[in-house]
């Protein structure tokens, strides 16, 4: 039988659990509860699961995705070289396009945008690597799928230009009405959007 | 601690979970920071970015403290300036220059129009020029303004085709002598009267970026310029 855990270490756990986001001292100390608590059916299968991400996960090292191998299943699967890259600021976009399953081709991930303010260039995003693999990979369209922030459209502007030389076609998400949106809820810039992107029926 | 006013807001960035610490533009208040509770949030994301136009209002328990707004869109001028490459650019180099130049809570009643006069026609027929002119604005709002009204060497008011890099005087042709090589051009148009070309207009954001950088950023602690002007002077290049 293995010696009682320390309050101390139920402690560090709790400190841990609470830095993690949306979670704060009181719901980390309810949520170590209950993994000791059931610890056969919920902590020791969590342990194993994060033990094992913890050594295996790593980046893309062709789009910055964050997988177990050295390249992606969606770089290697040869279903998705459809000579298309959809550009994303972080993996979790990237995720949210996988989970419409709307595009089927493969994904750059830049690690962010532009941005004067936090003093972030191009070299601190993974753009050089995009303009490389537009030229090695035979890519015949890049879409970027940015945030329609100031700072996500500088970074399409921009990466735009860089890709000008490259002959490749590069597009941009449409901006508009979303899904089950009413005019009444919507902002100003989105209404405006929606009118200039308006399309013929 | 209390006051109400419009503002533009000139940079957003998040705070803790789901609170953002916001820096707007007003005209009695200058530039001033405060928390936007849930500004963090999704719903608030459209609203919070550079260039909107903001009715406000600041609280605090004392004067010198951060304190927080209430915010209330009232004109989101980046949606509409997003499909133009060039006006994205140049509402980013007037909100990062503004947050650069200005100290805080100093009051703008000349800058502060200017500046909404100028993010509300970006994209427009002749905002470059007006770019520009607030360029010259900005020195003049923050001491280092230039003057061209006249050669510093002859007193004349005609003629002129320079710029002292040193005074920031203008120079005539004939009082610049052998010393022209060492003077900024003075593109025509710089001082306001009469039309200027894209080369003219390129010569006068080198002049102001001169004395934005060798006057006006020296005596903020020597920090380099934003990289947004930078950025926005490649795109009027290549325009």
């Amino acid at each position: 039988m293995s010696p009682p855990t320390e309050p101390g270490e139920i402690d560090a756990l709790i400190a841990q659990v609470a830095r993690l986001p949306g979670l704060g001292p009181r719901s980390a100390r309810r949520l170590v509860l209950h993994l000791v608590r059931r610890r056969a059916q919920v902590l020791d299968p969590l342990a194993r699961a994060l033990a094992r991400v913890a050594e295996a996960a790593r980046e893309c090292s062709l789009c910055g995705n964050i997988s177990t191998s050295e390249i992606c299943p969606i770089c290697t699967d040869p279903r998705r070289a459809s000579g298309e890259i959809c550009v994303v600021e972080e993996v979790s976009d990237l995720w949210a396009m996988e989970r419409g399953g709307a595009f089927c081709g493969r994904y750059h991930v830049l690690g962010g945008t532009l941005s004067a303010l936090d003093a972030i260039g191009p070299e601190d995003l993974r753009i050089p690597a995009l303009v490389n693999r537009v030229r090695d990979e035979g890519i015949s369209e890049v879409i970027l799928a940015l945030n329609a922030t100031v700072d996500g459209q500088t970074t399409a502007h921009y990466i735009a230009e860089m890709l000008e030389p490259c002959g490749v076609r590069v597009s941009a998400l449409a901006q508009g009405v979303p899904m089950g949106g009413e005019l009444d809820y919507l902002d100003d810039g989105t209404i405006g959007a929606a009118l200039r992107a308006r399309k013929t029926l | 601690m209390e006051w109400r006013d419009q503002g533009v807001l000139l940079s957003m960035r998040r705070h803790g979970e789901s609170a953002a610490i916001i820096e707007v533009l007003t005209e009695t208040r200058g530039r001033h920071a405060g928390v936007v509770r849930g500004g963090g949030g999704r719903r608030m994301a459209p609203v919070l970015q550079p260039g909107a136009q903001l009715d406000l209002v600041w609280r605090a328990r004392l004067e010198d403290h951060l304190g927080s707004f209430a915010v209330e869109p009232l004109r989101l001028r980046a949606a509409e300036a997003m499909a133009d490459r060039l006006a994205l650019l140049g509402l980013g180099s007037v909100c990062a220059l503004l947050q650069f130049a200005l100290p805080e809570r100093a009051p703008q009643p000349v800058l502060y129009p200017a500046s909404c006069a100028l993010l509300d026609r970006l994209g427009q027929e002749g905002w470059l020029r007006r770019y520009l002119a607030w360029e010259l604005q900005l020195l003049e709002a923050t001491g280092y303004g230039l003057d061209l009204s006249r050669c510093a060497v002859t007193g004349t008011a005609e003629g002129l085709a320079y710029v002292s890099p040193r005074t920031g005087r203008a120079v005539s042709l004939s009082g610049a002598g052998p010393w022209a090589d060492r003077l900024l051009p003075l593109p025509p148009g710089l001082d306001g009267q009469g039309g200027m070309d894209r080369d003219g207009l390129l010569a006068g954001l080198r002049v102001t970026g001169h004395f934005l950088a060798t006057w006006l950023a020296p005596a903020l602690g020597d920090r380099p310029l934003p990289e947004a002007r930078a950025r926005f002077l490649r795109a009027v290049e290549r325009s």
